[in-house]
C-alpha cells in the first residue's frame, strides 16, 4: 500500500513539463490532482518511472469566457473551483450540475478537471459531460499544439489520443444552441460511490417545443463514455411526451450500451437501470429546455 | 533508493523541515516523521476519509497527496484545532457530548472535514450534513450521534 520508488520533478512553467515530457514521455507520468493516480501508484498498479508534478502550473489553473459564448477551462484547474465558478454555472450549466456526483469534496477539492479527463476512467462523470457537451481538447507538446474533439479522445478503457510527449493543458466548451435544456442523473449505492449507471440528455426544442436535436451519453455501460445516437434519434421530431422518452430508453438501454454485470449489478438490472434513469433525466432537460431562453 | 528532497512545510503553524523520498505519503509524513499520530490511516485509496488534513485550510486526503507536495504550503491535522492542550474545539466539544464517536477512528478525518464544511453553512439541515459526511466511513456508530454532534454544534458556533 505503498507507491514504488519513483523519480520525481516539480516544474514551475509548461514549457518545462513539456520539455521533460519530450525528452522523456515513454517513462514519464504526469500527477495532476492524484485521486486516480495515487491510489493506483499505492496498490502498485501503476509504477512510473519518473512522476512529472504539474501542481506548480498556475498557468493552467483557470476559467475564462471565450467568443461567442464559450468557455475555456486550464487542465490544472480544480473541480471544486469549476463547480463554485459563477460562470461555468451560466455558460456551461450540465458540467456545473453534474460536478456534485464526482467523488466527494474533499476529492473534488484536489481533483483537477483535465486530469480526471485524461484519465478516461468510463465510470467517471467528466469524460461523459466532455462527450456529450464536444468538448474541444487542447493537447500540446513542445512547439506545438493540437486540438482534438471528445468523440476522438476517449479511445478506449483508460485510454486516450494523448500521445507520450503530449499533456491535456485546456478543455474548450462550445456555446449550448438557444432553447437546450440538460439532465444528468446516476445510481450509486452511496453517494460519492462509483455510479452502476449515470447518463446525461441534452435536448434542443424549437419555437413549438418539437425536438429538434437530442444527445444521451451514458456512464459506467462500456470501455468508454457511451454515446446513444439512435435514441437520441428517435427523439427528433417529437414532442418529449412520455411514449418517445420510453422509445428511446428502451433503445439505448437494449442495443446501445453494453454494461457487464459485477458483485452489485447484474446486467439486466443494469439495462434496466439505464432505461429508468433516461426517461428521468430525458424529462428534466424537457423542463429546463422550455423554461430556456432564446 | 536515496533520492530524497528536502521539504520545507508548516504543520498546525509551526515550521517542519525534513529530507524525504519522494514516495513518501504525506499521512506518513505526518505520523512517522512528526509524530502526529492523530491523522489515521484507514483504506489508503481515497475512499475512508480517515486521514483528511487541512491543505490551505481545504480539506483533502493527505494519502493522496505525496509529503514532498507539501513544500511551502500549510497543513493542519486534528491536533491543530484546539486552541491549547486544556481546551476542544467547539466541534470536538459537540462530539464529546453527543457521543460522536466510539472508537475514534474515523473522528480526526470527520471533524477536519466539518469543520470548513460548518464555516460556509453555518446552519446545515440533516441531510446537507449526511452529506458533507459521505466521504468519510464510520464503522461503529450508524452516524447518528455523528449528525448530532455536528447539528449541536453549527448551534453553538453560530
Amino acid at each position: 500500500m505503498k507507491p514504488a520508488a519513483f523519480d520525481y520533478v516539480a516544474p514551475d512553467s509548461l514549457e518545462e513539463v513539456l520539455a521533460v515530457l519530450a525528452e522523456q514521455g515513454d517513462d514519464a507520468k504526469i500527477l495532476a490532482g492524484g485521486q486516480s493516480l495515487v491510489p493506483m501508484m499505492n496498490f502498485r498498479l501503476a509504477q512510473p518511472t519518473l512522476l512529472v508534478d504539474c501542481n506548480r502550473l498556475s498557468e493552467l489553473d483557470f476559467v475564462r469566457a471565450g467568443e461567442g459564448g464559450s468557455l475555456h477551462i486550464g487542465a490544472m484547474t480544480r473541480q471544486r473551483r469549476v463547480e463554485q465558478d459563477p460562470l461555468v454555472a451560466r455558460r456551461a450549466p450540465l458540467m456545473h450540475g453534474t460536478l456534485p456526483y464526482v467523488a466527494h469534496p474533499q476529492i473534488r477539492n484536489r481533483g483537477t478537471v483535465g486530469g480526471n479527463l485524461a484519465h478516461a476512467d468510463p465510470a467517471s462523470e467528466l469524460p461523459v459531460i466532455a462527450l456529450a457537451r464536444d468538448f474541444e481538447m487542447r493537447l500540446q507538446r513542445a512547439g506545438s499544439e493540437r486540438r482534438v474533439a471528445a468523440k476522438d479522445f476517449f479511445i478506449g478503457l483508460l485510454e486516450t489520443a494523448l500521445e507520450p510527449e503530449e499533456m491535456l493543458t485546456e478543455i474548450v466548451i462550445p456555446p449550448l444552441a438557444p432553447r437546450t435544456g440538460w439532465g444528468f442523473t446516476e445510481f450509486s449505492r452511496r453517494h460519492g460511490d462509483y455510479a452502476q449507471v449515470g447518463v446525461a440528455a441534452l435536448v434542443t426544442l424549437d419555437a413549438s417545443d418539437v425536438c429538434r436535436q437530442a444527445r444521451l451519453v451514458y456512464l459506467s455501460v462500456g470501455e468508454t463514455p457511451t454515446d446513444a445516437p439512435r435514441a437520441a434519434q428517435l427523439l427528433v421530431g417529437t414532442s418529449l411526451d412520455e411514449e418517445a422518452m420510453q422509445a428511446a430508453a428502451d433503445m439505448a438501454a437494449e442495443h446501445e450500451i453494453e454494461p457487464s454485470g459485477d458483485i452489485h449489478a447484474s446486467e439486466a438490472y443494469k439495462r434496466h437501470l439505464a432505461r429508468v434513469l433516461t426517461v428521468r433525466v430525458l424529462r428534466e432537460a424537457n423542463e429546463r429546455a422550455k423554461q430556456a431562453g432564446g | 533508493m536515496s533520492n530524497t528532497r528536502r521539504l520545507r512545510t508548516r504543520v498546525n503553524g509551526e515550521r517542519a523541515e525534513s529530507e524525504v523520498e519522494p514516495r513518501l505519503l504525506l499521512s506518513d509524513y505526518l505520523r512517522h516523521e512528526l509524530g502526529l499520530t492523530g491523522t489515521h490511516v484507514g483504506c489508503e485509496h481515497g475512499v475512508c476519509g480517515a486521514c483528511t488534513v487541512l491543505f490551505d485550510g481545504v480539506p483533502q486526503r493527505s494519502c493522496l497527496i505525496l509529503a514532498v507536495q507539501a513544500e511551502n504550503h500549510e497543513i493542519t491535522t486534528v491536533e491543530g484545532l484546539a486552541s491549547g492542550p486544556e481546551e476542544l474545539h467547539p466541534l470536538q466539544q459537540a462530539f464529546w457530548e453527543k457521543h460522536g464517536l466510539q472508537c475514534g477512528f474515523c473522528t480526526g478525518g470527520i471533524l477536519l472535514t466539518l469543520i470548513p464544511f460548518l464555516e460556509e453553512n453555518p446552519d446545515p439541515s440533516e441531510d446537507e450534513v449526511r452529506l458533507a459526511l459521505s466521504g468519510n466511513l464510520c464503522r461503529c456508530t450508524g452516524y447518528q450521534h455523528i449528525v448530532d454532534s455536528v447539528l449541536h454544534a453549527a448551534e453553538s458556533m453560530r
